[in-house]
């Protein structure tokens, strides 16, 4: 019972580590939680649809060094991301800036989005209208008259 | 007339997803723009490698004459390809070619190498943790620069170079950034 335990705290506390060998990790652990914030959204170059906090690349692993030392000697995360971006261009960050060249990324789903809204508001109104146009005029007396007497089968 | 559009709805949509399909699956997601096209060589000091007495490569040594800048490593399976036109580009032109012996995992390597097969380099620095290869925005070897006499980047080579890119794009380029630089 006891070994099932220590078994399952193993298990359950077991989280995803990346690739960070432990030779990388810095001392202070605020320093480290910042580095692997950023690496986690630096795409590793060699490997394209990894962060390199997941990749194994040797340049993937040079990166992570490099942002720990910027980290260390004093930079904030901002400038760490910013020298990346100078060297590589925006293709290193995984979630891409909002600019003028990627307007259509960001804005498209959105444009599509209002486009299937003013579809849905003009199907459901052009409905309603041709409900109400397709309706007969309401009867007068006299075809009233002739209706009841239809339905009660009895001429007088 | 509203039937209509519906109809051709279908059509149009698959030309859109057409166009964009054609114009995306032709492009080439290991070509990263060129970041620093224009801009000054980063800085950089690389100690010399093993066997080779010179004081190393930094990117003062950039600030003397057009040149090229070439990113290898004796583990780097298309610089082997690469390797014999840029003999033959020591012997034909009078272009410097400096290298960057690009993460070694033993030092003794990238000398071997280059004694094996011949050393078409200028200067050499040893880069062992891609301190000068993430400064210029290197993604893979070979990586190679054309540098102007300022020491500006004018334009980058992903992969191997050989005789039609020389011919057809580098030669010309540095012709012109030798008048260029004559006025």
């Amino acid at each position: 019972m006891r070994i099932l335990i220590l078994v399952l705290l193993v298990v359950l506390s077991a989280g995803p580590s990346g690739a960070v060998d432990p030779r990388e990790i810095l001392k202070d652990p605020i320093l480290e939680t910042r580095a692997r914030e950023i690496s986690k959204g630096v795409r590793c170059v060699v490997c394209q649809n990894q962060s390199i906090d997941d990749s194994d690349a040797t340049l993937a692993r040079d990166l992570r060094v490099l942002i720990r030392e910027r980290l260390t000697a004093g930079d904030s995360n901002q400038q760490v991301v910013d020298y990346l971006v100078s060297r590589y261009g925006d293709f290193v960050l995984l979630k891409p800036p909002f600019k003028l060249t990627t307007l259509a990324l960001w804005g498209g789903p959105l444009l599509i989005g209002f486009l299937g809204l003013a579809a849905l508001i003009s199907f459901y109104r052009r409905q309603r209208m041709r409900q109400s146009a397709a309706a007969p005029p309401p009867l007068n007396d006299k075809e009233r008259r002739q209706l009841n007497d239809l339905l009660d089968g009895d001429p007088s | 007339m509203n039937n209509r559009v519906l109809f051709v709805m279908p059509l149009v949509v698959f030309l859109v997803l057409a166009g964009y399909f054609a114009v995306g699956l032709t492009l080439d997601p290991k070509k990263l723009p060129n970041m620093l096209a224009g801009k000054p060589v980063p800085d950089f000091a690389l100690k010399p490698i093993k066997g080779r007495d010179d004081k190393g490569f930094a990117s003062a040594d950039l600030k003397k004459s057009v040149s090229l800048v070439n990113i290898f490593g004796s583990w780097c399976v298309a610089c082997q390809v690469e390797h014999p036109f840029l003999m033959e580009l020591k012997a034909t032109s009078d272009v410097p070619i400096h290298g960057i012996d690009w993460r070694e995992v033993d030092p003794d390597a990238g000398p071997a190498w280059l004694k094996k097969k011949g050393d078409p380099y200028a200067l050499v620095g040893d880069d062992p943790r891609s301190r000068a290869a993430i400064a210029f925005g290197v993604t893979g070897a070979p990586e190679t620069f054309l540098v102007d006499a300022e020491g500006v980047v004018r334009y980058k080579v992903v992969g191997p170079i050989n005789k039609a890119l020389w011919d057809d794009t580098l030669k010309p380029l540095i012709d012109k950034l030798r008048q260029g630089g004559a006025s």
